[in-house]
């Protein structure tokens, strides 16, 4: 932004604006996070008031990481986000490399086709998924939950990709191919690293809905072993009595690792959020 | 060796042809110009030859052999090209070396050939840096070298100047010439600049609408063109062009004169005229005249002179140098 257009109210109406967004969006994990270190009476009783030395309590998180499993529910949580991610984007941007640089027949009904999944939840088709599990004997294994995660990001995969790997140079690909490169080394040794920014974003939108889901690791993978961190939570929430700070403990555990990952992943995806927008 | 036989190639995208049957021969060692305006198939025709692009129909023979089924890293030829297209994680060296690399070159080998090619285009300095630390010029000497380095039979230059500024682009123009010469490599370049063509060329294609209008040697082309396309197409300021009826030649449609080719006069001539507009250049002046007998002309005189708008003055063609064209806008014998 010039100097020159630049007025103290305007700035301030946006840092005003931003500011409140900010605000607004970190209140529920702010509320989570205190209210997770404090006893279960002052939950109630002042839910808004930061933890004092009186009702300070770690009796949250004694329950959570006593019970033992959540161990456990972390890896199955990670082992599922990492694989689904890293098959989304392989095949996503493999998808993508050959809609964006073959000519073929039926090119573009194949984009619409993969781009429709964009539109129509995944959901609908649970009875169709949980039987054809129960048939290919997945049920209760985390390779379930792998499968249904890479089908359900990889539509936006493709779609973020594909454009992007539209803006590679043509002629870079060309001097690669009179080197002598194969088509594959073109796609991994070029297009691959010259696409990361959009990889990252493609990796975030991918990951936080995996590891946030309740859906279908309560319905494909309910087992103690394949149980996920938000599925692990849910024993804490009875139908009569719920046990606040162990749910609290546990979903402020579970932003941990979203937040490290996206740490990782946002210096990328800045650059491939606003790549398109500004030369 | 690095002869090239083109015949009869076609090329459609659906139902649009690109390429109307090109037939070309060049011969070893030679330079060969592929010149035109946008969109008249001189890059496809290149492509086609470097087997980036399938052919629809025709034959592309590389000495001899047919390679219209050989990969491009196969067909022995090197492509530089207008945008550099450098590998941008690679070093000046590792993109030189590249293609030898893929042909599984030993790595003594390599370093030789990569270490002359750089001495030849004083690139030395630059072989650990990245492309993006390199200034554009520097660029496109290092894609000229990546493609000495595969010491191909054909070199294929898709416009490799232009995106250099006016300085770079004649140091660069020089820099090709002087491989040309050294190397006695054939060179196939593709260019929309008339300058560059002249300057380099043995030999002169002139492309338009996906067919060959001419080919000759630059002054072939400058001083007998077949067509009103090629004399208009080369030569700049562009040939002035007179209906034939107006200077009472019924049997040409059109005639052409060159504006190097008229003297200009202040007292007497053939054609009276005012001028309309004057281009001081220094070494040349550019006169616009408007006359009642010809129409718009322009007149390019040498060193400075001293017309100015509404002047009245006298255009005189100088014998011999009329160009007839016939009512098929090819030139009259």
């Amino acid at each position: 932004m010039s100097k020159a257009r630049d007025s103290f109210l305007r700035t301030g109406f946006v840092h005003v604006a931003l500011i409140a967004y900010t605000l607004v969006s970190l209140f529920p994990v702010f509320l989570t996070i205190i209210n997770s270190f404090k006893d279960r009476n002052a939950i109630f009783r002042a839910p808004l008031t930061i933890p004092t030395p009186q009702t300070f309590s770690l009796i949250g998180y004694e329950t959570v990481l006593g019970q033992g499993d959540f161990a456990t529910y972390f890896q199955n949580s990670f082992i599922v986000t990492i694989v689904s991610i890293a098959l989304v984007l392989l095949f996503g941007a493999m998808a993508a490399f050959a809609l964006s640089e073959y000519r073929f027949r039926g090119n573009t009904v194949m984009g619409l086709y993969l781009a429709i999944g964009i539109m129509i939840p995944i959901r609908l088709g649970t009875v169709a998924i949980l039987q054809g599990m129960v048939a290919a004997n997945l049920v209760n294994t985390l390779t379930a939950l792998i499968l249904v995660y890479t089908a359900q990001g990889l539509p936006l995969a493709i779609f973020i990709l594909s454009e992007f790997m539209r803006t590679v140079s043509d002629d870079l690909k060309n001097a690669g191919r009179i080197d002598g490169l194969s088509e594959y080394s073109i796609f991994f040794r070029l297009v691959l690293p010259l696409v990361r920014p959009a990889m990252a974003t493609v990796a975030v939108f991918t990951m936080i809905p995996i590891w946030n889901d309740l859906w279908f690791p309560l319905i494909l993978a309910p087992a103690e072993a394949t149980k996920t961190v938000t599925l692990g939570s849910q024993i804490f929430i009875g139908q009569f009595v719920t046990n606040w700070n162990a749910v609290l403990a546990a979903l402020s555990l579970a932003i941990l690792p979203v937040l490290v990952l996206y740490v990782i992943f946002s210096r990328q995806l800045i650059r491939g959020i606003t790549a398109g927008a500004v030369k | 060796m690095g002869s090239l036989q083109l015949k009869s190639i076609r090329k459609a995208y659906g139902s649009h042809e690109v390429l109307k049957g090109i037939d070309l021969e060049v011969k070893d060692g030679e330079f060969v110009i592929f010149v035109g305006p946008s969109g008249c198939g001189k890059s496809t025709l290149l492509r086609t030859i470097a087997g980036l692009e399938d052919a629809t129909s025709g034959s592309v023979q590389i000495d001899g052999t047919e390679v219209g089924h050989v990969a491009p890293a196969k067909r022995g030829i090197a492509m530089v090209f207008q945008s550099y297209a450098l590998y941008p994680h690679l070093t000046v060296k590792d993109n030189m070396g590249l293609g030898l690399k893929q042909a599984g070159k030993p790595k003594t080998e390599i370093d030789d050939k990569v270490g002359k090619a750089a001495s030849m285009l004083s690139l030395d300095p630059y072989l650990a840096r990245r492309p993006a630390e390199l200034s554009g010029g520097q660029r496109q000497r290092v894609a000229i070298g990546r493609a000495i380095v595969r010491e191909p039979k054909l070199f294929l230059f898709d416009e490799p100047l232009s995106n250099l500024d006016a300085a770079l682009r004649v140091n660069t123009r020089l820099e090709i010439a002087r491989l040309h010469r050294s190397l006695k490599a054939t060179m196939i370049y593709v260019t929309h600049d008339q300058v560059e063509a002249m300057t380099l060329a043995d030999k002169i294609v002139v492309l338009n609408a996906g067919q060959i209008e001419q080919i000759g040697s630059p002054m072939d082309l400058y001083n007998r063109p077949a067509n009103v396309f090629v004399a208009g197409f080369i030569g700049s300021p562009q040939m002035n062009f007179i209906e034939g009826a107006r200077l009472g030649d019924i049997s040409a449609k059109t005639i052409g004169i060159r504006p190097e080719h008229m003297a200009l006069s202040r007292e007497s001539g053939d054609w009276k005229g005012k001028v309309v507009h004057v281009e001081h250049l220094g070494a040349d002046t550019i006169v616009y005249i408007d006359s009642e007998q010809v129409g718009l002309i322009t007149v390019r005189l040498f060193g400075e002179h001293r017309y100015a708008p509404d002047d009245i003055v006298y255009a005189t063609p100088m014998v011999g140098s009329m160009h007839r064209f016939g009512d098929d806008d090819r030139v009259l014998a």
